[in-house]
């Protein structure tokens, strides 16, 4: 057992910190209000390696482990979780979809600039009518010979409009049900795609969110990752990953709200004292210590059992379910704690706790977690 | 030509300060060590005129006394882009000290960098005493240093005004505000190669310290802010007077 990080997984955590502290900060609040994409963060971002930091140094990745990642997502998501999701969409769903199940030419031609974040991805996998029940996919891909044709909408696609190379899960074998399932790769420009409205959305508003129709969209068969019939479990597998990048970013927001809720009731008076001085309040910052404190731990087991190459399926679903309802529950109190200044944008935590709701939804609700974490208990 | 960094490591400014033993020693626990701000900057710099100048700066090396405790801030050096660093093993005591010690590796470099002052003790000795260890011109207060053609280029801020001048190498530049606008942040891509490059541990040769501290004492703490009536100017008056002794 040991719990210190090496020099580098604390360079990469104060690298992180760095930038969102000197430049996320900066104008954070304005980018959710106008909900507009942080293009110029992202590029920055992209040359400083955190697009593609889990990657293979082979395909132009930053081949850090994933106890760096989380580091990296916590210390950016204190801060602004648009930018940790786009940035967790590239690196654990797409990235991490290509790199282990792709082919040496996909790896070549879309993991690299993927990797080296000249090309943002998009993971397709949500149905306007299949959301948790992600088994009965609508969008068909219909094998043609030489290629597939893809039909459906995808819904609520983040960087469906930033990104350019897409992860699309489509039904090939309806009589097969989850096992006729494909993935492909799809480039956004193919003919045939188009994007709904960008949705105007409660929290994350910085990040672009859509719906994706195809129709009649033609897609190489050298773009389908893996097996005939191997989509379903694709996806399965790739979102265990992605669940450690959205637990992380919880636990990133929690703890941004939980900073700036110390700070505040050391210097905030109310009857004579501080706050921090009433144990009503000082009990509430000791209650989301623990919570922090404990989501962090959930967090770095996952990865860190990830990293060793052990099973980390049901720890990623406990560290994005814990994180993802106690982020919600200190981000309440983190506006409780505010009082009024907690109810209006300039003090952060009312976003947070906007940001905080999303990260119970996406990447599988949290009854979906316990869903998953049960049956491994029950099943055997 | 060869740029050598002089670097300090020093608590985080956002550090809380404590003393032990006495008040003689500054209070380690939990602190989080960063590179002095000033000579991180003096890297920076040394980095742009590397890029800048294409192929005329062979090498940037960094250079620290201190034990291993110091070794993370090297490596952030080197992720940031330094070439070569070298770590003088054995703590850091006083300026003539470290000063003697540094000026052992410093030898075949061009242009030393140092920071104006370390924000740990401020001493701001440092960089004159390496100079005239090394026998060799300094330049202070140095807020841009350019490479034309051939020549160095040296802006120094005085009162009122800037003075432009320039120097023969090798010499030590001791720098300050101006010298870059913000220091890197080290990319994955730094960070990686910064475990291959060599961070050299260096004995230290026997130097006495011409100084020691005796005591630490921390500025005292403000006093509460009073109200006073808006109607009430005697007791105003007579509290500045009598208490505050300002008037
Ligand atoms: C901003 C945003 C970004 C997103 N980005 C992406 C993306 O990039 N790619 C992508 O593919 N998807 C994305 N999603 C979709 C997201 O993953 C789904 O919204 C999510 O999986 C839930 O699906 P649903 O919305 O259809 O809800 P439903 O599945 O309809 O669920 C509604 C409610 O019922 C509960 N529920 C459903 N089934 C059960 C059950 N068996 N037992 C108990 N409770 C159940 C759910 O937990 C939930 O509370 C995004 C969503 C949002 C809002």
């Amino acid at each position: 057992m040991n719990f210190n990080f090496t020099e580098e997984q604390e360079m990469i955590r104060q690298a992180a910190r760095d930038y969102a502290e000197r430049e996320l900060i900066k104008d954070v609040l304005e980018r959710d209000e106008k909900a507009e994409y942080p293009t110029q963060h992202i590029k920055n971002l992209s040359e400083l390696g955190f697009l593609g930091m889990l990657v293979d140094p082979k395909y132009d990745g930053g081949g850090m482990d994933t106890v760096s990642y989380v580091l990296a997502m916590e210390e950016i998501c204190k801060i602004d979780s648009s930018v940790g999701v786009i940035i967790s969409v590239n690196n654990s769903l797409v990235c991490y979809g290509i790199e282990n199940y792709g082919t040496e030419e996909q790896k070549e031609k879309y993991l690299k600039p993927l990797a080296r974040g000249e090309k943002i991805g998009a993971f397709l996998l949500s149905e306007p009518e299949a959301g948790s029940d992600a088994t009965h996919q609508r969008t068909t891909a219909e094998d043609k010979g030489d290629h597939y044709l893809l039909n459906g909408t995808k819904n609520w696609i983040t960087n469906a409009n930033s990104g350019s190379i897409y992860i699309v899960v489509a039904q090939t074998h309806p009589e097969k049900k989850h096992k006729g399932i494909n993935v492909f790769i799809v480039e956004k420009d193919s003919p045939g795609i188009s994007l709904g409205q960008h949705e105007d959305k409660m929290g994350m508003r910085s990040s672009d969110t859509h719906s994706v129709m195809f129709t009649d969209v033609k897609v190489p068969k050298e773009n389908r990752i893996g097996e005939d019939g191997f989509g379903f479990k694709f996806a399965m597998k790739t979102l265990e990953g992605g669940r450690i990048g959205i637990a992380s970013q919880a636990l990133g927001i929690a703890s941004g709200a939980f900073e700036r809720s110390v700070n505040y009731a050391k210097e905030r008076k109310a009857f004579g004292t501080e706050l921090a001085n009433h144990q009503a309040i000082a009990f509430k910052i000791s209650d989301m210590a623990v919570k922090i404190e404990a989501a962090r731990n959930f967090c770095l087991k996952a990865a860190w059992l990830k990293d060793q190459g052990k099973p980390f399926g049901v720890a990623s679903a406990m560290a994005k379910q814990y994180a993802a309802d106690i982020a919600m529950e200190v981000t309440t109190d983190a506006v409780q704690i505010h009082g009024g200044y907690g109810y209006v944008k300039e003090y952060h935590v009312e976003r947070l706790m906007r940001e905080a709701k999303l990260t119970q939804i996406y990447e599988g609700t949290s009854e979906i977690q316990k869903i998953v974490i049960s049956r491994s208990i029950l099943k055997g | 030509m060869k740029i050598l960094i002089c670097i300090s490591n020093v608590p985080d400014t956002t550090t809380k300060i404590k003393f032990t033993g006495d008040s003689t020693e500054f209070d380690v626990a939990g602190v989080q060590w960063i590179i002095n701000p000033w000579d991180e900057l003096a890297l920076t710099r040394a980095l742009e005129l590397k890029e800048k100048t294409n192929g005329k700066i062979e090498k940037i090396s960094v250079v620290s006394v201190g034990l291993k405790t110091a070794e993370p801030t090297l490596r952030k050096a080197l992720a940031i882009g330094a070439d070569e660093a070298f770590r003088i093993d054995c703590e850091a005591k006083d300026s003539n000290s470290v000063a003697a010690q540094i000026a052992e590796v410093a030898k075949d470099y061009d242009i030393i960098m140092c920071g104006i002052e370390a924000s740990d003790y401020n001493g701001s000795a440092v960089g004159g005493m390496l100079s005239e260890f090394l026998n060799i011109p300094s330049v202070s207060s140095v807020s841009n240093l350019d490479i034309e053609n051939n020549d160095i280029l040296i802006s120094r801020e005085i009162d009122g005004g800037a003075e432009i001048l320039t120097t023969k190498i090798p010499f030590v530049a001791i720098v300050q505000k101006g010298i870059a606008i913000e220091p890197r942040i080290p990319s994955m891509r730094g960070i990686m190669m910064a475990r291959k490059k060599p961070l050299n541990v260096v004995s230290p040769i026997e130097v006495e310290n011409l100084t020691e501290f005796v005591s630490f004492e921390l500025p005292p703490s403000k006093a509460a802010c009073k109200m006073i009536d808006a109607e009430n100017v005697k007791e105003l008056v007579d509290l500045l007077h009598n208490e505050a002794k300002v008037i």
